[in-house]
């Protein structure tokens, strides 16, 4: 065994460090996980069908994963849709998804619209609140803090119309939980990039 | 101009666009297509009996012809049967247009009798898919596919064809060069990085170059460029087990191939060394093994045509995304324009030659037992003159003949690689020979693979194809036991062949040739006997039923941490390792 011997003794199988004898107890295997950041990717393609199958199965094909995903037209002809698409992920897994992405064939360009800049976020979200009296009352002024509009009324129950970051809609709702909320319709969210360049 | 009906439309283009042979199987809902082909007499058509055979002849054409595989295929069973295939194509990277029929579109959706959504079924593990569902669209889809197939990292393209829509009648234009909206691969890097990775092979002490299959995709100039290259920077090489082929495996700079079952040299050599320069491989696991420690003092270089493969794995410290081909073309040039000496690597090609003297692939051998070993080498004495096309299946006799049977050009070694598909040799020789009339094509199978898709011994008869099957027969799934034997204390749950056919018999009854090999001192003449057959033979060659396959780098270990022979064992595991495949 020539070339061994400047490695130490030949290993067994499995490699010392690793392995543990029965005696010494099993070693409990548990599934690791990485430490993961917020990204928000724009993603231009034809407006194929089945396009947005494409990229959502790739996300769950590869184990990627959506935070919230929306997908709408942008041009006149109705040829091309922008899919905005917030995932998590470790800085690795983040260059590996706009890479898979990138190679899609009907996609157009990808952009890392967190890793770019200073791009504006918004979600529109309907808050369908039921209740009478100071409930009532208080919904409507919270409404007016976060500039939400009435958009349906009843004697008993309002439906909002509020707009802004996720973490602004978050809020919302959890204080409508205080009033009556029934339920929520959250659009996800749509970005672009600031300043006067198409990203 | 007169309208055509889709199917017509449909044969049409396939012409246009040099299509000689295709690989099917027919149905009711590809009924018009095969009568559109059978009126145009144009395309032969290579009947299978499966239609997963159908997908691996394809790739079997492909990989040794350097042109893209046609398959056509029915709806529901049809389509299914043939995941398998585009599968094993796009993890090895093979260029292959796949016609699948479909239920009338106003069936679409019904749960109609052989309905299955194909387009949805093929969309991840296609390169790219259609449901044409307008004949007026269907030539320029089938050109826009085979440029999608062919062009780029290749892979295989689904096009899904409702049988209305073969029937219906459009116009047909051939049309010019496709110019792709969205799709547009790079194959050239910028003059930039190709002078960095110029001067990192000029300042390396230890370089080396690790190549893989898609130096083979380049084209045999690239097999060429690549000597070019190594000759010129005096680096070693290796490759993975794709890119076999690639590099002459005579070389004294060829190290073999790297990874799980690599030499004992091109394992150390990657770890030992300061340059390791990634051509068109992808450090799949089965190269890497723990990545925390792979090629731990390396700077790395990593070029390939698919940006998703670089930093997929192991981080790089320059990617060039780039054709194989087109990269060393100009890594080479300007090499010379520099009028760089030859670095002196006699330093490094010491070390190498103690790793070397190591001889990792010998083998024990005792008795008149045929050692598997000892058999692919007996093949390769035989055939090597004639530079013959080598299947596999998947197994140690896959591995046993990477380790053994040496290649000296691209093409020539056909496997399934990524996705380790046992029944790939079969068809894919049928392919081989399809595409090289005159070649000596050899499948070398287990005998748990070669049943996976032994119906094609027909196929094989039919089309009066002299493909030659040599079975390294251990009446053992051989690789599924020596893992049992390694990690699961010789617990062999089910990984016993047995009822066995006796192959010879089954051969003949197919009109094959069948010849057994039992002894040591009948291989040399059983092998003669299988080449001096005209025909298709199918040879059992019995060899020693408990040996296993080493090197071996067990799952999850680094390159440092290789078995070498047997003894080295312990036949237990813990959860961790277990866990890794």
């Amino acid at each position: 065994m020539v070339g061994l011997s400047t490695l130490g003794p030949a290993r067994g199988f499995p490699n010392p460090e690793s392995s543990r004898t029965r005696e010494e107890g099993r070693s409990p295997m548990h599934i690791k996980t990485e430490a993961t950041e917020r990204h928000t990717l724009s993603v231009i393609v034809d407006n194929e069908p089945g396009i947005l199958a494409r990229i959502a199965g790739l996300f769950t094909a590869r184990g990627y994963n959506i935070e919230s995903l929306t997908v709408s037209e942008i041009t006149a002809d109705k040829a091309v849709s922008r899919i905005t698409i917030v995932t998590s992920a470790s800085p690795s897994v983040m260059e590996q998804i706009i890479a898979q992405l990138d190679r899609l064939v009907p996609v157009h360009k990808v952009t890392d619209l967190t890793a770019r800049g200073a791009h504006v976020e918004r979600e529109l979200a309907l808050v369908k609140v039921a209740g009478t009296g100071d409930h009532r009352i208080e919904a409507l002024r919270l409404a007016e803090v976060y500039r939400a509009r009435v958009v349906d009324a009843t004697i008993a129950s309002f439906v909002f119309e509020v707009t802004g970051t996720i973490e602004k809609i978050d809020k919302f709702v959890e204080l409508m939980g205080e009033v009556g909320l029934v339920e929520v319709a959250r659009t996800g969210i749509a970005a672009i990039a600031r300043g006067r360049e198409a990203a | 101009m007169a309208e055509k009906s889709g199917a017509d439309i449909l044969v049409e283009a396939l012409c246009d666009l040099g299509v000689e042979v295709v690989f099917g199987y027919p149905g009711g809902a590809v009924l018009p297509i095969y009568d559109a082909m059978f009126r145009s007499g144009r395309i032969k058509h290579i009947l299978v009996r499966h239609e997963q055979a159908a997908t691996h002849a394809a790739e079997g054409y492909a990989r040794s012809t350097g042109k893209p595989g046609v398959v056509l295929v029915t709806s529901g069973p049809g389509a299914t049967n043939a995941v398998t295939g585009i599968t094993d194509a796009l993890l090895d990277s093979i260029p292959m247009v796949v016609i699948t029929g479909q239920v009338p579109t106003s069936l679409i959706g019904t749960d109609a009798f052989q309905e299955a959504d194909t387009v949805g079924i093929t969309r991840h593990c296609s390169k790219h898919n259609y449901l044409v569902k307008d004949p007026a669209r269907l030539g320029a889809v089938i050109h826009e596919a085979f440029h999608i197939a062919t062009s780029g990292r290749p892979g295989p393209v689904v096009i899904d064809i409702p049988k209305d829509v073969q029937v219906a009648t459009a116009r047909y234009v051939k049309p010019g060069v496709i110019q792709h909206k969205t799709y547009r691969p790079q194959v050239k890097a910028p003059q930039s990085e190709i002078e960095q990775v110029v001067d990192m092979l000029a300042a390396a002490e230890r370089p080396i170059l690790y190549t893989g299959g898609g130096v083979i995709n380049a084209g045999p100039a690239a097999s060429q460029l690549l000597c070019e290259l190594a000759r010129i920077t005096g680096a070693p090489v290796t490759s993975t087990l794709m890119g076999l082929g690639a590099f002459p495996a005579s070389s004294p700079q060829f190290l073999g191939m790297l990874g799980m079952h690599g030499t004992f040299e091109a394992n150390m050599a990657m770890n030992q060394a300061d340059l390791v320069v990634a051509i068109g491989s992808r450090f799949d696991d089965r190269v890497t093994g723990r990545l925390d420690a792979f090629s731990p003092n390396s700077r790395k270089v990593h070029i390939d045509i698919d940006r998703s493969s670089v930093n997929k794995n192991v981080r790089v410290d320059l990617a060039i995304i780039a054709d194989a081909g087109h990269a060393m073309e100009d890594m080479v040039r300007v090499w010379k324009a520099r009028q760089h000496p030859k670095p002196d690597t006699s330093d490094w090609w010491r070390r190498i030659a103690g790793w070397r003297a190591v001889k990792s692939l010998d083998f024990p051998e005792s008795g008149t037992e045929i050692m598997p070993q000892r058999a692919i080498r007996a093949l390769w004495e035989a055939t090597h003159a004639r530079s013959p096309i080598i299947t596999t299946e998947v197994g140690q006799h896959q591995m046993w003949a990477a380790q053994h049977f040496g290649f000296e050009k691209p093409n020539k070694w056909l496997t399934s690689g990524g996705l380790g598909t046992m029944g790939y040799g079969l068809p894919a020789a049928i392919g081989a020979q399809l595409g090289n009339p005159k070649a000596l094509v050899i499948d070398i199978a287990g005998e748990a693979s070669i049943q996976m898709n032994i119906q094609e011994l027909a196929t094989a008869t039919q089309y009066r194809l002299p493909v030659k099957i040599f079975i390294l027969n251990n009446e053992y799934m051989g690789m599924v036991r020596q893992w049992q034997e390694l990690t699961y204390e010789s617990r062999y749950a089910e990984s016993y062949s047995d009822s066995l056919p006796d192959f010879v018999k089954l051969g003949e009854a197919y009109g094959w040739k069948g010849i057994r090999i039992e002894a040591r001192g009948e291989l040399e003449d059983g092998i003669r006997a299988m080449l001096d057959h005209e025909g298709p033979v199918i040879v059992d060659c019995r060899v020693a039923k408990l040996a296993n396959c080493f090197p071996m780098i067990p799952s999850g270990a680094a390159h440092t941490d290789m078995i070498l022979q047997a003894n080295e064992v312990s036949g237990t595991m813990d959860d961790e390792a277990k866990a890794l495949v």
